[in-house]
């Protein structure tokens, strides 16, 4: 679409640059003012460079944080994003079945993020929960407070139950826009499922691939309520994500020049890990 | 290759179809012989596109068998059947380069390399689509997609048949004609068997050595473009093939044969010994413009009528004629004369075709 | 069709796990707590509606839905009252600095909440917007914002300009043609970015629960009570957990038919 220059379009968009100007810039900028003091009390503030930087950068309790952070991420999208296309590929196109389907799948995304946390902590309980208890029946010695693996698996269970509808209704909504004609005219080409999926379904599930993944790892990169809820980051600190260790060192400990310095780091590592998904997905496309 | 038989063939859309209304194809038989180029040719709605995605196995017919070389094909898909279809609107895979697009059939079925880039080479050359041919197919023009899209049908040489569902309806019309002949050229070549739906009667008559006109759910006539202009065995044919279409009158029942607002029509006796014995109160004489004979000056068997005007299209013209309360058209040469507004017109007795509850009787030509 | 058959039992197996936590967070709200902590049940044996009784009659159990409610609507209505003007504008227009606004905006997205926990804190309470519902609606403009401005802009490309340019043939002002023609017109996008400001407000707590104490704090917040000095009580957070569910599953029923065009956000 040809767009008109025009500059009155900024008293359009001024509501908005207002809005978020207040809810992000200010505190942005305090961020940053905390990030190279380092504050006694009220008038009593010493400006430290990039001591704080230098500090959080060292940390190895942040380190592992970092780490334990990627890894889950990357488990999320590994485990989400294939799992999503195909719970996407079997849901019935059409009729009743189809809407009810929709309606199950979008449940878990509107349930509170503490709820979630709730739902699982119940779940997993080896004394009173279905699937706890379960394990525990078939011989397995399962326990997501005590063991650290299992701990691990029940966090990734629990997010995986929870967002992967994301995934599968955004792929659903790309697979109803292909056209019939499409799926003819592969059959008649003698097309495999497999080459179907490969050469249609998949090159026109791209843009919304896009989304899945970007929402995914950003969202999961700042996982903080439900494993908080439902394991506290333990046993230990084996599931404390950067939001925990955030959150603890700010408000818990309110230690302000670490935590500010660490919100930066940590700010900076999402814009740029999403901007590398994006610019490498757009990218695969212009080959050839 | 093969022979394509339909034997009472009916499909409805609908699950419990309470008549005859609810039927996209009426029940009907018809044979497309091995080889042949024939097209399907009908107004749009009549249910051309039903019959062939029916033949190429997209759609199970509700009622009646389909046979390839008399074996029965009905639970079998497109893929079983080797058929090839082309779309009316062009379908490419636009992931891939067009050489991919092309080469998407053949490697489907595991055809070996070298063979393929054979294949492709070929018909890319045929359709001119060689300058393009490592481009992603994304980026081409209409037309362009729509000669991959044909192309992918044309590769498979060893296919049952062709089928075409109005392929050049987003094609500009210089190139419509272009592409028209490659097919033809393509069927004395390879002697697929194609079967090319069309509501354009010049594109069926160019493409085809047989037409088959369907009209509501059913091929009411089956043969060559000739057959169809001189004799249509169905009012709607005479109606819908020609330009403009045939003159029907509908008539009433004399002692001698029929008339039309007291004016006695001179039929062949024969067919006046058939409209005597039916009992239908349908009837109609069919008469193409072209055979309308036109003069200045009264014969013994013309009618006076009076000139309401007259289209010069070029190389003719058309006549709108005004006899009794009918109105009728004849086409004339460019250079016949016609003085006044009163004309005398004759109806050559050989092209006066009778038609009884809508279809042609036959048997009485000269 | 033997391939519909698998497909059919793959999806309603996924449905049925999907649907068991859920099942057995109803089943424990409908228990009493001897029954949860005893011999474990697969549905309410000693079937009671004790618990959700102690959420309706206690004000600081139910006002915990009221004020999230509360937030929650005032939120989705600031979204899109400023994010529809502006969707329009970086969809129809060029302007001085439109692209790099735009990514900055979407970059708000990905900032982690927690990023903002402190400044936001200080930031209300300065001025004297701690503990209130606009505080809260305001903070989660952060991230819906952006995301409204994103969905939107998608949808109303989606629209052709020449409507636009008939509307002024007509006579329109810009004004009344924004209101009277182009939303009606966009009204399943408008749809679409109402129901994911909903859902994000909705389901977030880590800055609801940071901007409140007592007047405005959401229920998420109040849950955590249920842990007393005899252990939790697990008959109450499950009924209050159910009833956190159910304004989602009513705005679902709502959108049921958009589902599948809405999540493909106007940009397939």
């Amino acid at each position: 679409m040809n767009k008109v220059s025009n500059n009155k379009a900024w008293w359009l968009v001024l509501p908005v640059f207002i809005l978020v100007a207040f809810s992000a810039l200010i505190p942005l900028m305090t961020v940053v003012n905390y990030s190279v003091q380092d504050i006694f009390g009220p008038g009593q503030a010493y400006f430290v460079g990039t001591e704080w930087f230098e500090e959080i950068l060292g940390d190895e309790r942040l380190q592992d944080s970092l780490g334990r952070q990627f890894l889950f991420s990357a488990a999320v999208l590994l485990i989400q994003i294939p799992l999503g296309i195909g719970i996407a590929l079997m849901m019935p196109t059409r009729g009743k079945r189809a809407s009810v389907c929709l309606i199950m799948l979008a449940i878990p995304l509107l349930i509170p993020w503490n709820v979630v946390g709730t739902i699982w902590q119940i779940f997993g309980r080896g004394d009173i929960g279905l699937f706890g208890w379960g394990l525990n029946q078939l011989g397995f010695d399962y326990n997501y407070t005590a063991n650290t693996g299992d701990a691990w698996a029940t966090v990734l269970l629990m997010d995986v139950w929870h967002w992967t509808p994301l995934v599968a209704l955004l792929c659903y909504s790309g697979l109803k826009a292909i056209p019939e004609a499409f799926y003819q005219a592969a059959e008649i080409d003698r097309a495999s499922k497999w080459a179907i999926f490969r050469y249609i379904q998949l090159p026109r599930l791209k843009s919304v691939l896009v989304i899945a993944v970007l929402l995914r790892f950003m969202d999961s990169f700042m996982i903080y309520t439900e494993p908080f809820v439902l394991t506290g980051g333990g046993p230990g600190s084996s599931t404390t994500f950067l939001s925990q260790t955030l959150t603890t060192m700010a408000i818990g400990q309110f230690d302000i020049g670490r935590a500010a310095a660490f919100s930066l780091i940590y700010f900076l590592i999402v814009l740029l890990v999403s901007w590398l998904f994006f610019t490498a997905i757009t990218h695969l496309d212009k080959q050839k | 290759m093969a022979e394509i038989q339909l034997k009472s063939l009916a499909h409805s859309y609908s699950k419990h179809p309470s008549g005859a209304e609810d039927y996209a194809i009426r029940q009907m038989s018809h044979v497309w012989h091995n080889g042949g180029a024939y097209a399907l040719l009908g107004p749009s709605g009549c249910g051309k596109s039903t019959m062939l995605n029916i033949i190429s196995g997209l759609l199970q017919p509700s009622e009646g068998e389909v046979l390839f070389d008399n074996v029965k094909v009905n639970e079998l898909s497109p893929k079983d059947r080797n058929i090839a279809q082309v779309f009316q609107f062009p379908v490419i895979y636009d992931s891939m380069t067009v050489y991919d697009n092309l080469a998407f059939p053949l490697r489907n079925v595991g055809m070996p390399k070298a063979k393929i880039k054979a294949k492709v080479d070929e018909i890319a050359a045929i359709l001119e689509l060689g300058e393009v041919l490592h481009n992603k197919a994304r980026n081409l023009t209409a037309d362009e997609k729509q000669k991959v899209s044909m192309g992918r049908g044309l590769v498979r040489d060893d296919v049952s048949a062709i089928l075409f569902d109005e392929p050049l309806t987003v094609i500009d019309p210089q190139l419509k004609w272009k592409l028209r002949r490659k097919l033809k050229q393509i069927h004395e070549q390879f002697n697929i068997t194609m079967v090319y739906v069309t509501h354009d009667q010049l594109e069926a008559s160019t493409f085809a050595d047989k037409i088959a006109v369907m009209y509501e759910g059913q091929i009411v006539q089956f043969g060559t473009p000739r057959e169809l202009f001189e004799s249509p065995n169905h009012t709607f044919v005479g109606y819908f093939i020609g330009s403009p279409g045939m003159n029907l009158i509908p008539v009433q029942r004399t002692e001698t044969g029929v008339e039309f607002d007291g004016l006695p029509l001179h039929i062949h006796p024969e067919l006046a010994k058939y409209a005597e014995t039916s009992t239908s109160s349908n009837i109609k004489i069919g008469i193409r413009p072209e055979f309308v004979r036109l003069s200045n000056t009264p014969a013994d068997d013309s009618y006076e009528c009076h000139v309401k005007y007259i289209e010069d299209l070029g190389t003719y013209r058309i006549v709108t004629l005004e006899l009794g309360s009918q109105t009728l058209l004849a086409r004339i040469d460019e250079d016949q004369v016609i003085e006044g507004d009163t004309v005398h017109i004759g109806f050559p007795r050989q092209w006066l075709k009778l038609y009884i509850d809508e279809f042609l009787v036959e048997g009485a030509t000269e | 069709m033997k391939m519909n058959k698998r497909k059919n039992f793959g999806i309603t197996a996924y449905i049925i796990l999907l649907m068991l936590p859920i099942y057995w967070l109803l089943n424990m709200s409908f228990k009493t707590n001897q029954e949860i902590l005893g011999q474990l049940t697969l549905f309410p044996h000693d079937f009671t509606l004790a618990n959700y009784a102690t959420i309706f009659t206690d004000p600081s159990w139910y006002s915990g839905y009221i004020n999230s409610m509360i937030y929650v609507s005032m939120n989705v209505v600031i979204t899109l009252l400023v994010a529809l003007p502006a969707a329009y504008a970086f969809s129809r227009y060029k302007f001085v600095g439109d692209k790099h606004l735009f990514f900055w905006l979407l970059s708000n997205r990905m900032a982690p909440p927690a990023v903002f926990l402190l400044p936001f804190f200080q930031l209300y309470s300065s001025i004297g917007l701690f503990d209130t519902h606009i505080a809260v609606a305001l903070a989660h403009c952060l991230f819906n914002v952006p995301l409204a401005v994103w969905i939107l802009e998608g949808f109303i490309s989606g629209v052709p300009k020449e409507y636009d340019e008939m509307a002024y043939i007509d006579g329109y002002s810009f004004p009344k043609f924004f209101v009277k023609i182009f939303i009606p017109m966009i009204r399943s996008g408008i749809g679409v970015a109402a129901f994911f400001a909903f859902m994000f407000s909705w389901v977030e707590l880590l800055l609801a629960r940071t901007l409140t104490s007592v007047d405005a704090q959401p229920i998420g917040a109040i849950m955590t009570r249920t842990m007393g000095a005899s252990g939790i009580d697990w008959g109450v957070l499950s009924a209050a957990g159910v009833l956190t569910i159910l304004p989602g599953l009513l705005v679902v029923w709502f959108v049921r038919n958009h589902i599948a065009t809405g999540f493909a956000l106007g940009r397939v």
